[in-house]
């Protein structure tokens, strides 16, 4: 494919920058931080004084923003286009949050200061949890889940105490098989054994196999609505009544909240237990990994067994309870209260938007994604009949006979400027193709990049493989050798090791 | 609607190309008696300007720790972060990226994830560590579930000077895993009552250092009657700037080391969201929880970095999968590394150096105050002292003082009466003479 002209000297190319460990460029005698002298003193360490060199790598300032900004320059972010990697939500970031979370008695307050002296944020936190529960129909909100799995876990781990109270002992989960891992994975981890439920043709639970199923020995059913696939589950209530009937709980996987935030509230659908990605539906920055945070909202039933700590409202204002006590609480998910930076970015994110904000939100997000399939269905074959929420769903038939799979097709997005969409996932469809635009798109945006695929699609069909099999070509890297890195682990930097980049 | 850039006539054009009359007949799935009718009640969007003002009122209730003279620790520490960090954490293509599922375009998460990786394990001394955690108490609970898969045991030694709310996620994460928790008095223990409790039904004795009272142990010795009996250690680290004073875990014998990295990079944020940190044995690399970014080379034989070994993860191997986290900590893993890069070996030797000097010189101070009493034996910068009264009346009244004087054990062992008047206060490079001078003559009056 493109042939670089010359190689250079540097190996770099132009803005194309190559860039060392920090063990390769610094080491144990440099540093880029000056600190107060310290005198001699009589230590108190008890005899385990620190007596071998640890071998880490310090960078003077200037070598430091040049490495880690070098660095940045080789990742694809929202900041810089179109992220549809579907069920991810890779929305814009406003950037007035990261200010409010630096507000120095918001970011720079300690969990353990006496409770008069965090009033605001024990008010802020109670806010958030009021917009969660104006916007769910939900009575009660745990807020210190950690991340949406996090949050699975929390919200199941309270089902299982309502259980246990009511002396019931239930062993199965219901879950589509076109859920996400964290559910099975949230499951196992609860003691619960997950039963897969299939799908209908139309990508929804299949509402028969589900009653089929639901018995005394479930405890809940995990559904996420929408689903994996894009769709709204219209047997919802129903599904809850069945599983209500039989004496279980129904939870409902929220990563997907965002399709219908402001439009539809879960507590009339009869969900007992949601966890919201707040790093989806309320846009605090995916961080290349996190932080997330996953509070879950729960009905009247469950809400006795939520985690603490919590808050209350006091004579003297607001109060954190932060043990069990003799209570109902099953316990404890993480020290401290959660992650309070992003609670001050899912705030400020709902604030600006407002109640008719959100609902726009929800609107735009289905409208982008509807506009997405019905611009390429008559070239990619969209694996269910629209209307879709959210994301929408492609497999790969439409590639069939082009020689070209779902992974190579992806790659080559990669060299028309775009992150790949998510492939391979769901499970239900084969070759899976899963393109969540998000609200944050303009028109135009979506046009340019409804123009690269149907670009690619040509391509394909036109026998061009070589534009895919190799792809990607212009990005700092071609592809890895993942077989290689999982084969002989290679997890650290050592002298020894490291050969010449 | 600032974040919003569709006009209405884009959304009209949008609607005719879906081939729809208005936008809700794409949510015509949803039950109809469901679709809310009229907006939630909520007030309407808010002016940048507005939200801030909003905010500001929030955080004006709140007593900052940087406003006056400050000792909390507790697992938690107000540490000095230099102001590059916090830039570079912000780059729209750190701060806005996903996890790096797509190594071509990725290789700047990967290679600083790779980098993270190096950093925890040689600080931890130990040969691996994974791309983070949520935070310290969840890698406990991690480590805790690890280390039973790893020996196949069920039994869990808990030390009783373990920070209590790591005692206590501990406890949340392994209820329904078939394990047993082995709980100890809580307080100053020694290390030979817990050798005595490993049996050979022991997967693991979890403790800290320094421990939830500031104290620090040798584990040499329990390390090997652990292992003698084919048991682990994991040693937990709260404070992870210890590290550059004393004598990594990994020296000690710890088959596991678990820590909260928030002291690098990461502000206090009222709890959260901070970084954790997991280190181990290479023998262990295939059952450790979360991701792990490796070493490889591309098509073209150039160094490149990937995430690998995934089919330990939840998106792989689903409910067989040796944790569920998806999400960890990315960007606050990045900030510690950032940090340690500036600081290095000889600044975070200093640092470490600095914060001792400090705690020692107020423990001094404090302790000759008639009634004041440091009860530690040894400590790194966050001490125990016992007080003539009732520690949390004290912090409250000295609160009223612009001064926060520590974290009173009462509020994280209520009911507990021989820890009624205990405080724990930690001293960072950040408390100055001029701090400790206030402290010390506003203590004197509270007890009097």
């Amino acid at each position: 494919m493109t042939q670089h002209i010359f190689t250079t000297h540097s190996g770099n190319r132009g803005l194309d920058q190559q860039e060392l460990l920090i063990y390769e460029i610094g080491d144990v005698n440099s540093c880029g931080v000056d600190l107060e002298e310290v005198g001699e003193f009589a230590d108190r360490l008890g005899g385990i004084t620190r007596d071998n060199e640890i071998g880490l790598a310090g960078l003077s300032e200037p070598e430091a923003m040049r490495h880690y900004t070098r660095l940045s320059r080789k990742n694809y972010a929202i900041d810089m286009g179109l992220y549809p990697l579907g069920s991810c939500t890779m929305k814009h970031n406003p950037r007035l949050n990261e200010k409010l979370v630096r507000l120095p008695g918001l970011g720079d307050i300690h969990p353990l200061q006496p409770i008069s002296t965090v009033q605001g944020a024990l008010e802020l936190m109670d806010s958030l949890a009021h917009w969660l529960k104006i916007l769910t129909g939900m009575p009660a909100v745990a807020l210190s889940p950690k991340a949406g799995a996090h949050g699975e876990l929390c919200g199941l781990m309270t089902i299982r105490a309502a259980l246990d109270k009511r002396g019931e002992d239930r062993s199965i989960i219901l879950a589509p098989e076109s859920a996400h891992g964290t559910n099975p994975a949230s499951a196992a981890l609860c003691g619960y054994r997950v039963k897969a439920i299939p799908a209908t043709a139309d990508g929804r639970v299949d509402l028969a196999a589900m009653k089929e199923a639901i018995g005394p020995d479930v405890a809940a059913v995990m559904v996420t609505n929408p689903n994996t696939c894009g769709l709204f589950e219209r047997d919802i209530i129903e599904i809850a009544e069945a599983i209500h009937g039989a004496g279980g709980y129904f939870y409902c996987d929220g990563a997907n909240f965002n399709a219908i935030v402001g439009k539809v509230r879960p507590g009339d659908l009869g969900v007992d237990a949601m966890h919201i990605n707040l790093h989806k539906t309320f846009s605090t920055p995916h961080g290349g990994g996190g932080p997330g945070a996953g509070p879950v909202v729960l009905s009247d039933a469950l809400a006795p067994f939520a985690p603490v700590p919590y808050i209350i409202h006091g004579d003297d204002g607001f109060e954190l309870v932060e043990h069990v006590d003799g209570s109902d609480s099953f316990g404890r998910m993480t020290a401290f209260h959660g992650q309070m930076g992003m609670t001050i970015r899912a705030l400020g994110f709902m604030m600006s938007h407002g109640a008719d904000g959100l609902a726009r939100v929800a609107e735009d997000s289905v409208l982008n994604a509807n506009y997405i399939m019905a611009s390429l269905e008559d070239v990619m074959t969209a694996s269910f009949d629209g209307p879709c929420m959210h994301e929408c769903l492609f497999d790969d038939r439409f590639l069939a006979g082009t020689g070209v799979t779902t992974l190579d097709f992806s790659k080559a997005m990669i060299d028309e400027g775009y992150h790949p969409m998510t492939m391979y996932f769901p499970l239900v469809v084969h070759g899976a193709m899963l393109i969540e635009p998000t609200e944050s798109e303009s028109k135009q945006s979506l046009d340019r990049f409804i123009g690269s695929l149907r670009h690619l699609v040509a391509e394909a069909k036109a026998g061009n493989s070589a534009l895919f099999s190799d792809a990607p070509y212009l990005a700092p890297l071609k592809r890895l050798d993942e077989t290689m890195a999982a084969r002989k682990p290679v997890l650290r930097w050592r002298k020894a090791e490291q050969g010449k980049s | 609607m600032r974040y919003l850039p569709h006009g209405q006539s884009d959304r009209r054009e949008m609607l005719a190309v879906v081939g729809v009359d208005n936008i809700d007949d794409l949510f015509r799935d949803v039950p109809s008696s469901a679709l809310l009718k009229t907006p939630p009640d909520l007030p309407d969007h808010m002016t940048e300007m507005a939200v801030e003002r909003r905010f500001a009122d929030f955080a004006n209730k709140n007593i900052s720790a940087g406003s006056g003279p400050f000792f909390c620790g507790a697992g938690a520490y107000h540490h000095h972060v230099p102001a590059s960090v916090d830039h570079l954490i912000q780059r729209g293509e750190f701060l806005t990226a996903y996890t790096p599922y797509q190594p071509e375009i990725s290789q700047g998460t990967l290679q600083t994830l790779f980098e993270f990786q190096t950093q925890v394990a040689q600080i931890t001394g130990m040969e691996v560590a994974n791309a983070s955690m949520y935070d310290g108490s969840t890698a406990c609970g991690e480590a805790v579930l690890m280390a039973c898969r790893a020996t196949r045991r069920k039994k869990t030694i808990l030390s009783g000077s373990l920070h209590p709310q790591y005692r206590d996620v501990v406890a949340t994460m392994t209820r329904y895993s078939g394990n047993s928790l082995r709980d100890n008095p809580v307080g100053m223990y020694r290390v030979d009552d817990l050798i005595n409790q490993i049996d050979d039904e022991t997967a693991c004795v979890v403790v800290q250092n320094p421990d939830f009272f500031g104290n620090l142990q040798d584990f040499t010795r329990l390390a090997e009657v652990a292992h003698a009996k084919k048991a682990l250690l994991i040693v937990v680290v709260t404070e992870i700037i210890s590290l550059g004073a004393v004598r990594s875990p990994g020296s000690m014998g710890a088959d596991i080391v678990v820590g909260e990295g928030q002291s690098l990079g990461n502000g206090l944020c009222f709890g959260g969201p901070y970084v954790g940190l997991l280190a181990t044995r290479q023998k262990f690399v295939r059952t450790i929880p979360g991701r792990l970014c490796g070493q490889t080379v591309d098509a073209e034989g150039r160094r490149g970095y990937v995430l690998t070994l995934s089919t330990r993860e939840q998106h792989i191997r689903r409910e067989k999968a040796t944790s569920n986290i998806c999400t960890n900590a990315g960007l606050c893993a990045l900030a510690f590394s950032i940090h340690l890069t500036l600081l290095g070996e000889k600044g975070l030797r200093h640092l470490a150096r600095l914060n001792h000097a400090k705690a020692v010189r107020l423990a001094d101070r404090l302790d000759a105050i008639e009634g004041v009493e440091v009860i530690n034996d040894s400590f790194f910068n966050e001490f125990t002292v016992s007080l003539p009264i009732d520690a949390a009346e004290a912090v409250e009244r000295l609160a009223v003082q612009g001064i926060l004087a520590g974290v009173p054990l009462s509020r994280l062992y209520p009911g507990d009466a021989a820890l009624e008047n205990h405080l724990l206060i930690a001293v960072t490079e950040t408390v100055t003479e001029e701090d400790m001078d206030c402290l010390v003559t506003a203590l004197k009056e509270v007890v009097k």
